[in-house]
């Protein structure tokens, strides 16, 4: 009894130590932040910083927002400042993690007022532009979740990402754009079916299932553009799905064009995740794969299958990922471009961990990539004279900083990377 | 009699699975992989005769000739030094995924070691190099190790993040004013002078040949590792922890010290592979410099079965298939990407013997249990 309450208390005082440690780094983080919008971004703006809100054919047009920009950030590093002292006070011990949630929101808006200074930006097509370049971000990280839930880790999503754009293009030549689309989810769906046999029935290493599985689809697409499509171009020559105004929906002003005035891939992703959070967490199906995902030999206990939950899970993400693929090729520019995914599925998994392994989450961490990725776009023709690389750096540091648990660890589903072997 | 027989076969039967493991699966999977290989060519609209031709011209380029065998070991030597670190983490547990980074890393820090000390006389340049190039990949993998020792992080993640900020960073550096070439656009590094160069072997006989010193540093690095791993305490430390992590901690190992020094040791002989890249075959650094070579080392790594020796081998096959590879796009005209289906099959077949067994399952003894 005295064993256990002492193991308690020492594993409370652990947890508090720990909080207070992600506390202090959030505190750190945040004041940090204060300082580098106060000393670069206030001090260096002049003027305002326009940022149109309507396009110029919208039916209800919105006046232009003008911010001053070095009083904005000066009130911003104000705000972060009290937010960064506020964490070493007690008030810190709850909820940090949110409070820099909100301090990075505000030091990423100081940033965005400094670059636009004295000239003008469209947000809604910033925003629009946020939204298309997230979908193949979501959709990887959501494969990721639907197999990582049942303990399958899969570094593969990028070639599933790579196999369903190739087949976009090639399907979508031959067939019109709905059957490439459907051949993409096939093929992906293939894919993620070699994933569970060689980790489920063969006991392959997931890690290297995986990798291998990436430079396959890498050498095979590759092999194929440059002996096939070179020669025969019709081949590589999809149709693209164009966006779709919903009505009513899509002529609310900035919501309209960046929600209800897209492609299908777009609501594909929305649909998708919703669908995938229903299944996950409120179907019985659901329950018995996360249940395979944290306790595999309980499960087969009580009369799951472990293995048929695997294949039917990392299947289904297999296809999740294809259809997330088509949309480099159908969703864009409608041809194929050797390795042209190019780190997207990494990133899909890194929106997953960040998402802590939640459909939802996963988009969330993906419409921030998809901010940075249109931001870093957009910083080539604003002149700033940061480097659009250190940009594209920061979710892959982000990423690190997560992993690493340096501000609140996330967890993983408890048996993940495990092959599970039937007794 | 029966009794007594049954005895000497199940002692015979480990040795004999680990000959199956060690010989018939690498082999199986090499032949199944080119018979794959054929395959793919058939079903993309090549024809039988050229698909012979290919496979001629792939042995030709490979050890056909002089000046093939010259190719082989050039680009097995990057292969095989690169290969030899990942082997080091396998051994130890670890899956360092980032060899790629770490030899862009080390490959810029030997450029610049190269063409910013120029002055010095080559015994002193060319060591110097060499070693900003290991120092800087080692420096490279160690973010990881030590994020994974302090924190737990898994290195799968941190080594592919860090690959793809290795990216970003030698974009960035390729265009900075003392680094890129004078009078360029385009990212592209000053050149090595000749005092920090891998001087060429056979440039007497013909200056084409373009095998370099660094294959002297492979076969070194090939020893080291092998007295390292198996003759010293730390290589002991480092398979005991590979193979029983509680075990070795209980023996008083310190774990997170060992993970630290493993993916520095591995990111020191993947940013040497960098180095001998650019001061061997390249001289100066480009963006797509790397070449995949990172990646291909997996492969080397697995199919050596983490052993040294296995690891040469390897890179000499992977070697082989590269020049050989590049000789097939000239003659046949199909082109090099096929050698990378070749090797992603062969990796497959070679991490799975339970796939070979179940394929070929006249081939092996049966599995007992």
């Amino acid at each position: 009894m005295t064993i256990t309450s002492n193991m308690q208390a020492g594993s409370d005082e652990k947890l508090n130590t720990g909080k207070a440690r992600q506390a202090r780094i959030a505190g750190t983080i945040l004041l940090g932040l204060s300082v580098l919008v106060a000393l670069v971004f206030g001090a260096d703006s002049a003027g305002d910083a326009t940022f149109r809100l309507s396009r110029p054919n919208d039916p209800w047009a919105l006046p232009n927002l003008a911010v001053p920009a070095a009083q904005f950030n000066y009130v911003a590093a104000g705000l972060l400042a009290f937010l960064g002292a506020r964490q070493f006070s007690r008030a810190g011990l709850s909820r940090p993690n949110f409070w820099l949630g909100i301090g990075l929101f505000l030091a990423v808006a100081g940033f965005l007022v400094w670059a636009t200074a004295g000239k003008s930006l469209s947000l809604t097509g910033m925003l629009s532009a946020t939204v298309v370049r997230a979908v193949p971000i979501a959709l990887g990280g959501l494969a990721g979740v639907l197999s990582e839930r049942v303990a399958v880790v899969n570094i593969a999503i990028e070639g599933m990402l790579l196999a369903g754009a190739f087949t976009g293009a090639l399907m979508g030549s031959l067939l019109g754009g709905f059957g490439g689309l459907a051949a993409a989810v096939a093929v992906g769906g293939l894919f993620g079916f070699l994933l569970a046999a060689l980790v489920v029935t063969y006991r392959m290493d997931q890690i290297i299932a995986g990798v291998v599985i990436n430079l396959l689809v890498l050498g095979v697409t590759s092999y194929v553009s440059s002996q096939v499509f070179a020669e025969y171009r019709s081949l590589n020559n999809a149709p693209i799905f164009r966006a779709m105004k919903i009505p009513v929906l899509g002529d609310i002003p900035v919501i309209g064009p960046v929600l209800f005035d897209q492609n299908i891939f777009v609501y594909g992703a929305i649909l998708l995740v919703a669908v995938a959070t229903y299944y996950l967490f409120h179907t019985r199906h659901g329950l018995r794969a996360r249940a395979v995902g944290e306790h595999p030999k309980a499960a087969d206990t009580l009369g799951i299958n472990v293995y048929r939950t695997r294949y039917i899970n990392v299947t289904m993400a297999g296809m999740v990922a294809g259809f997330g693929g088509a949309w480099f090729t159908l969703g864009s520019v409608g041809r194929f471009d050797e390795n042209m995914t190019g780190g997207r599925g990494y990133i899909g998994l890194a929106a997953m961990i960040f998402g802590r392994w939640h459909p939802a989450g996963a988009m969330a961490a993906a419409l921030v990539f998809g901010f940075a990725d249109s931001l870093q776009q957009k910083l080539a023709l604003l002149n700033t004279p940061i480097p659009s690389e250190f940009l594209a750096m920061s979710p892959y540091i982000a990423t690190i900083i997560l992993v690493a648990g340096l501000i609140g660890r996330a967890k993983a589903p408890a048996a993940d990377g495990q092959a599970y072997e039937k007794e | 009699m029966n009794d007594l027989s049954e005895k000497l076969l199940a002692r015979a039967a480990p040795a004999r699975t680990e000959f199956e493991n060690l010989v018939i699966v690498p082999l199986f999977a090499v032949v199944v992989a080119l018979i794959l290989g054929a395959l793919t060519m058939l079903a993309t609209n090549v024809d039988l005769p050229t698909i012979g031709r290919s496979y001629i011209a792939l042995l030709e380029g490979s050890v056909g000739s002089l000046n093939a065998i010259s190719e082989t070991l050039t680009a097995a030597a990057p292969l095989t030094l690169a290969g030899l670190g990942l082997a080091l983490g396998f051994r130890t547990g670890l899956f360092n995924i980032g060899a790629e980074g770490q030899l862009l890393m080390g490959g810029m820090a030997a450029v610049i070691a190269g063409f910013s000390l120029s002055g010095l006389p080559f015994a002193i340049h060319l060591p110097l190099a060499l070693l900003a190039g290991a120092l800087a990949g080692g420096l490279y993998a160690s973010i990881a190790g030590w994020l994974r020792a302090a924190t737990g992080a898994h290195e799968v993640i941190l080594t592919i993040m860090l690959n793809l900020i290795s990216y970003r960073l030698l974009d960035y550096m390729l265009r900075l004013p003392f680094i890129q070439r004078e009078g360029r656009e385009d990212p592209i590094s000053r050149s090595v002078p000749e005092s920090a160069e891998l001087p060429r072997l056979l440039a007497t006989i013909d200056p084409n040949l373009r095998v370099h010193a660094g294959v002297f540093l492979m076969l070194i690095a090939v020893v080291v590792v092998w007295w390292i791993l198996f003759k010293t305490r730390l290589g002991f430390e480092f398979r005991a922890s590979g193979e029983s992590p509680e075990a070795a901690r209980y023996a008083g190992m310190r774990a997170g010290l060992i993970i630290v020094i493993v993916m520095g040791l591995s990111g020191a002989l993947a940013g040497l592979a960098g180095a001998n890249q650019v001061l061997g075959v390249l001289g100066r650094a480009t963006p797509g410099f790397s070449a995949g070579i990172g990646f291909d080392a997996i492969a080397v790594a697995l199919l050596g079965r983490s052993h040294p020796f296995g690891v040469l081998l390897a890179g000499l096959l992977f070697g082989a298939l590269e020049a050989g590879g590049r000789q097939m796009q000239v003659d046949a005209g199909v082109s090099l990407d096929l050698i990378g289906i070749i090797q992603a099959l062969i990796i497959i077949f070679i991490a799975a013997p339970l796939l070979v067994r179940a394929i070929f399952p006249w081939g092996f003894q049966k599995a007992k249990g």
